[in-house]
C-alpha cells in the first residue's frame, strides 16, 4: 500500500466535503474491495476518510411502504432482516450468494454497488486495462475472456460488474441517495446509477467525486415469487459466471435482471413485457445485440437456460 | 508470511508529497507529524520521508491496548507485529482464505482486509482469546478430537470462523442453501459446508472440520 492519512469523518456533508478537499481521497467503510485494491495499488489513495462512525446502518420503512436501508448496513444484516426476507426474497438471496460469511459482515450496501470489476486484466499492473489506466489499451479483447461481458461491452472495455446484490437492486428497481459537500442531496435511479464502458471505462458510476452514497431506498414490495439464480464455477464463495434475478406474478407477468453478462446490472424492459412468453423470447430480448467472444458466447444459451430454470422454479 | 511493512516504509515516496506539500505550507507540516487519526481533523500531506501514523485503541482477548502505528497497518498486522499475537495467521492477506479470520464486536471477520486504525474501541477476539492449552475452547477441543486439520495453518481462522457460524446460525441468519429464507436456519452438513466456504484448508481436512463443528453444534443445542 501506499502511505496515506486517515480521518473518521463526522457527519455525511463533513465527509463528502472531505473528499472534495483532497483530490486524491477516498471514503472508505468495509474496505473489503478498497483495501485489497490498495495493497496491489490498483487504488491509491493518499487521504482515507472512515465513514463507519456516520449513523447510516438503519432498515426504516418509508412513508410510501417501501425501506430506506442506511448505506453502512452490513450485507449480513441486509440480508436476515425480517422484512427484507419476507418482502424483498431476491434481495436476501442475492446477498447470500456472494461472498463469504467474513466478507459479508464487513461489507456495506453503498460499497457494494461499488465494488470494481475482478477482471484478470484490471488486476494485473503488468497488463493493459482502460479502466486502471484509461488510453492503455484492454488486455481481455484479445485474451482470455471466459469471465467477461456479452452485451453492452465496447472496444475500450468488456468487463463485468461482480456484484450480485446490485442485480437484485435492480430488478427491484432501487434508489440510491446521495449528499455533496454543500449538504444537497438527491436520488439516482438503479437504472441510471452504473454506467456502460463506452470510450471511458474508468467510470463506473453516475456518482461525482465528492459525493456520499446515504441509502438504498426499495419501493414497496413487488409481491410475485422472487428468485435469485447464481451460475459459478464452485457451488460457493465465487463470482457469478452468469445470475438471473427476476420476480413473477401469478400471470406470469414479471421483470428479469441479468449479472455477470455486462458492466452494469443488466436489464432489458422488452425482456420484461416478453417474460409471460417464456425464457427463449425473454433471453432473445435480454441480448439482442450481443457480442460475445469465443470464450465466453457459452453465456448466451447459458442465460436463456437459466432464465428457464427460474421460470419454472418460480411457477411451482 | 512476515509483514511487509518494513519494505513499504522503505519505498514509500509519496506520489503527492512534494507538489502537495509546497500547497500546504510550513504550519500545516507541523500538525501532519502528529497522529492524523483524531475526530474530524482537517487531513494534511504528510511530508515526505516520513509514513502518516494515527492512535487506536482496542481491547484483545480482555486486555487493554492503545496503539500508534503506520496507517496502512490491516488488523492482522497489529495483532501480529504489534502484539505478537501470531496464532491468527497470514495466508494470501487478500480476503480469499480466511487464516486471518477473527471475531470483532461478536462477528467474524477478514482481519487482512480491514484497517487497525478502523477499530477504535472495537473487542477482538482471536484464537489465543478463545481458550488456551487446559482450557480450550470447545471448539478448539473437538478439532482436536475430530482430527480437523493437517498441517494447522488454517485452523486458527477455521476455529475462529466455526465459532461465529454457530453464533450467526444461533441468530438465525439464513444462508445460500437455506432452503426456506423465513425459517429457522439448519445445523445440517450442507449448511455448515456453505457457511465454512470463506475458509480454505489446502490439507484437505473439510470432512473432519464439519464432524468437529457438528459436534460442537450438537452440544449446545
Amino acid at each position: 500500500m501506499k502511505p496515506f492519512t486517515y480521518e473518521r469523518a463526522r457527519t455525511p456533508a463533513d465527509a463528502a466535503a472531505s473528499v472534495a478537499r483532497n483530490p486524491n481521497a477516498k471514503f472508505i467503510a468495509g474496505g473489503t474491495n478498497l483495501l485489497d485494491l490498495m495493497k496491489l495499488q490498483i487504488e491509491a489513495p493518499v487521504h482515507l476518510v472512515d465513514v463507519n462512525g456516520l449513523a447510516l446502518d438503519k432498515i426504516e420503512p418509508t412513508t410510501d411502504g417501501g425501506l430506506r436501508i442506511g448505506a453502512l448496513v452490513r450485507n449480513t444484516d441486509l440480508a436476515a432482516d425480517d422484512r427484507v426476507r419476507r418482502d424483498y426474497g431476491v434481495l436476501s438471496r442475492a446477498l447470500l450468494a456472494g461472498a463469504s460469511g467474513q466478507l459479508r459482515n464487513k461489507a456495506t450496501t453503498a460499497g457494494n454497488l461499488l465494488q470494481r470489476t475482478r477482471c484478470a486484466y484490471f488486476y494485473d499492473t503488468d497488463q493493459p486495462c482502460n479502466k486502471r489506466q484509461p488510453g492503455s489499451g484492454c488486455g481481455a479483447l484479445q485474451g482470455i475472456s471466459r469471465q467477461h461481458a456479452v452485451v453492452g461491452s465496447s472496444s475500450a472495455c468488456i468487463a463485468t460488474h461482480p456484484s450480485d446484490m446490485a442485480i437484485a437492486m435492480r430488478v427491484l428497481d432501487a434508489n440510491v441517495e446521495t449528499v455533496k459537500p454543500d449538504g444537497h442531496t438527491r436520488v439516482i435511479p438503479i437504472a441510471d446509477f452504473h454506467r456502460l464502458p463506452g470510450d471511458t471505462p474508468q467510470i463506473e458510476t453516475a456518482l461525482e467525486r465528492d459525493e456520499l452514497i446515504t441509502a438504498v431506498t426499495l419501493p414497496r414490495p413487488a409481491g410475485g415469487t422472487q428468485v435469485y439464480r447464481k451460475v459459478r464455477d464452485r457451488a460457493s464463495y465465487a463470482f457469478a459466471l452468469i445470475s438471473v434475478a427476476a420476480i413473477v406474478q401469478r400471470d406470469g407477468s414479471g421483470k428479469v435482471a441479468v449479472g455477470g453478462v455486462a458492466h452494469k446490472p443488466w436489464r432489458v424492459e422488452a425482456a420484461d413485457a416478453a417474460l409471460p412468453q417464456g425464457a427463449k423470447a425473454a433471453a432473445a430480448r435480454l441480448l439482442a445485440g450481443a457480442q460475445p467472444t469465443p470464450h465466453n458466447a457459452f453465456k448466451l444459451p447459458l442465460v436463456e437456460r437459466t432464465l428457464g430454470a427460474v421460470l419454472i422454479q418460480a411457477k411451482a | 508470511m512476515d509483514s511487509d511493512m518494513e519494505t513499504e516504509k522503505i519505498t514509500c515516496d509519496l506520489a503527492m508529497s512534494r507538489r502537495d506539500l509546497l500547497k500546504v505550507g510550513a504550519a500545516s507540516v507541523a500538525t501532519a507529524t502528529a497522529s492524523a487519526g483524531s475526530m474530524g481533523q482537517t487531513a494534511v500531506p504528510p511530508p515526505a520521508g516520513t509514513v502518516p501514523s494515527a492512535k487506536v485503541s482496542f481491547e484483545v482477548n480482555g486486555q487493554a491496548h492503545a496503539l500508534d502505528v503506520d496507517t496502512r497497518t490491516t488488523l492482522l498486522d497489529a495483532l501480529r507485529e504489534h502484539l505478537h499475537l501470531t496464532g491468527t495467521k497470514k495466508g494470501c492477506d487478500h480476503g480469499q482464505c480466511g487464516a486471518c479470520t477473527v471475531i470483532v464486536d461478536g462477528r467474524r471477520i477478514n482481519s487482512c482486509l480491514t484497517l487497525a486504525v478502523m477499530h477504535e474501541g472495537a473487542t477482538v477476539t482471536t484464537v489465543e482469546g478463545l481458550g488456551a492449552p487446559g482450557r480450550l475452547h470447545p471448539m478448539q477441543a473437538a478439532f482436536v478430537k475430530h482430527d480437523g486439520y493437517q498441517c494447522g495453518y488454517c485452523t486458527p481462522g477455521q476455529i475462529c470462523s466455526a465459532v461465529g457460524v454457530l453464533d450467526e446460525v444461533r441468530r438465525g441468519i439464513p444462508s445460500h442453501v437455506s432452503a426456506d429464507l423465513t425459517a429457522r436456519p439448519l445445523l445440517s452438513a450442507e449448511e455448515l459446508r456453505e457457511r465454512m466456504s470463506g475458509n480454505i484448508c489446502r490439507c484437505g481436512a473439510y470432512s473432519n472440520i464439519v464432524d468437529a463443528i457438528t459436534e460442537v453444534a450438537g452440544s449446545r443445542t
